[in-house]
């Protein structure tokens, strides 16, 4: 089965005499939907962060769709990037943006017509209830919505792909549905590989995952 | 509101150094119309023992134009009651040939100088009078003009571009947010930039088009002509089509270099 994410004696740390994650050794098939869970300040978003280039691997070495991320180039990453989904817990919307252009980002970025974005877009939101705000900017938008919007621009490009950092850790559970429904669906659907940086595990979850824990700074799958 | 200014400061900073690089493109304009004025005014006069036609000035030194005999005919006549026919016979064929050289353009003291050591060589030559005092005092006065319209234009751009520079770090600092995030998303530094020199270009056309408006102004209003005027001087201060041209191109070579500079300063700093 092919990997996207293979790490093999992969150490992180910010300082130079700091260890994060030790000698973590561990794959990600592609296709699957994994979560990654831990206590906090576990440096599980750390570990999530490397996955998308924001932090560099200290020691070992890190494969993430195929791309070594090991001293990896600006046009490498930004190549790689082009093709993840990425949903953050501060949602990271750009506030002076519309919600429509919002998730027509990574269209944009990929360079995609506007009749198409256009119309990837309308079925996204369509998707994530939120139709009638493709007009309003983030501030006017509470943080569900605001959360359903990122999830929206995670998907916009059908990436190969998702990595979630607590999707839903402040959200109502109504978002927090709408989002897991659209996770497990990008990966039923799609195929799209979902790994999630999360403190638990909904009970809600119907599609067979992989779980890894974090505890100091030690990786191991949960079975 | 917040937007507006900085487009404003962006504007007035580009706008300030179009107005020095146009003062002193006029400051040349109004020395170069000058100098062919004085050009005009200025000769050097020649005694000489036999007859020079003017292919043979010509022949001495390039920037000689042409030359002119000065009659001596006048001078004659009034001596004509005190000298004998025979006297003054002899003093028409002793007297020495008198001419006064025109140049091509307004010499510098040093080619006054050469020149005026060239046609000293010339064995016919016996005397030449450049008025270098009078000539130096002018040129060198109108030399020390332009310099300090240069180096005051210098200044005013490396000032105002440390100002752009600044404005558009703070551009950078207020669009910083997005920028990540369109970093995150894999965007390349030149999409992620690309507000930046929107904005840079959209304020250097807008202080372009205030730069005519004022020299527009300033011609409406015909006091700097006029003062030109006086000193015998008529010269056209704005050139709505190349001096706009000009202004453009720098406007827009400042802006997009002082960009860059932000952009990629800040992709290093990644």
């Amino acid at each position: 089965m092919d990997k996207d994410i293979i790490a093999e004696n992969l150490s992180l740390s910010y300082k130079e005499f700091e260890t994060i994650i030790s000698k973590a050794n561990f794959s990600i098939d592609a296709g699957s939907f994994v979560f990654i869970t831990g206590a906090s300040g576990s440096d599980k978003s750390t570990l999530l962060k490397s996955f998308y280039g924001a932090i560099e691997p200290r020691a070992g070495q890190l494969v993430v769709g195929g791309v070594k991320m090991n001293r990896i180039s600006t046009s490498k990453l930004n190549f790689l990037r082009r093709h993840i989904g990425i949903v953050f817990q501060d949602y990271k919307l750009i506030k002076e943006w519309t919600i429509e252009k919002n998730v027509m980002l990574p269209l944009i970025i990929s360079g995609y017509t506007k009749d198409v974005s256009s119309a990837q877009v309308q079925k996204l939101l369509g998707h994530v209830k939120l139709i009638h705000q493709a007009g309003k900017y983030p501030p006017e938008l509470s943080g569900g919505e605001q959360q359903r919007v990122a999830m929206a621009r995670a998907l916009a490009h059908n990436p190969i792909l998702i990595l979630a950092d607590e999707p839903t850790g402040n959200l109502d559970e109504y978002s927090s549905q709408v989002i897991w429904n659209l996770l497990e669906g990008a990966n039923t659907q799609l195929k799209t590989t979902v790994v999630i940086v999360t403190h638990n595990i909904p009970n809600s979850i119907t599609v067979p995952y992989k779980h890894y824990h974090i505890e100091m700074g030690n990786i191991h799958e949960v079975s | 509101m917040k937007s507006l200014k900085n487009h404003i400061s962006l504007i007035i900073a580009l706008f300030t150094v179009l107005f020095s690089v146009q003062i002193y493109v006029a400051v040349d304009r109004t020395i170069a119309a000058y100098e062919t004025r004085l050009k005009n005014d200025y000769s050097i006069i020649v005694v000489a023992n036999k007859t020079l036609s003017p292919a043979e000035f010509k022949a001495m030194d390039s920037i000689i134009e042409r030359s002119d005999v000065i009659a001596t005919d006048q001078v004659l006549k009034r001596l004509e009651g005190e000298m004998s026919k025979k006297n003054l016979d002899l003093l028409k064929l002793t007297l020495p040939k008198f001419y006064r050289i025109y140049l091509s353009r307004f010499p510098t003291p040093y080619e006054i100088s050469k020149l005026q050591k060239r046609l000293q060589k010339h064995a016919s030559i016996e005397r030449v009078e450049g008025y270098a005092q009078t000539h130096d005092t002018v040129y060198k006065l109108m030399l020390l003009f332009k310099d300090v319209v240069q180096i005051f234009s210098i200044a005013i751009a490396a000032v105002t571009s440390l100002l752009i520079l600044k404005e558009m770090r703070l551009w950078q600092f207020q669009h910083s947010d997005r920028m990540s995030i369109m970093a995150l998303f894999g965007a390349p530094v030149w999409l992620r930039s690309a507000v930046l020199f929107r904005l840079a270009i959209v304020d250097a056309i807008i202080a372009t088009i205030v730069l005519c408006l004022a020299f527009l102004l300033i011609e409406q209003y015909g006091w700097m002509d006029l003062l030109l005027r006086t000193v015998g001087i008529t010269i056209e201060l704005f050139d709505f089509v190349n001096d706009a041209g000009r202004s453009l191109l720098i406007a827009l070579g400042v802006s997009i270099i002082l960009t860059l500079t932000i952009v990629i300063g800040n992709s290093e700093e990644e």
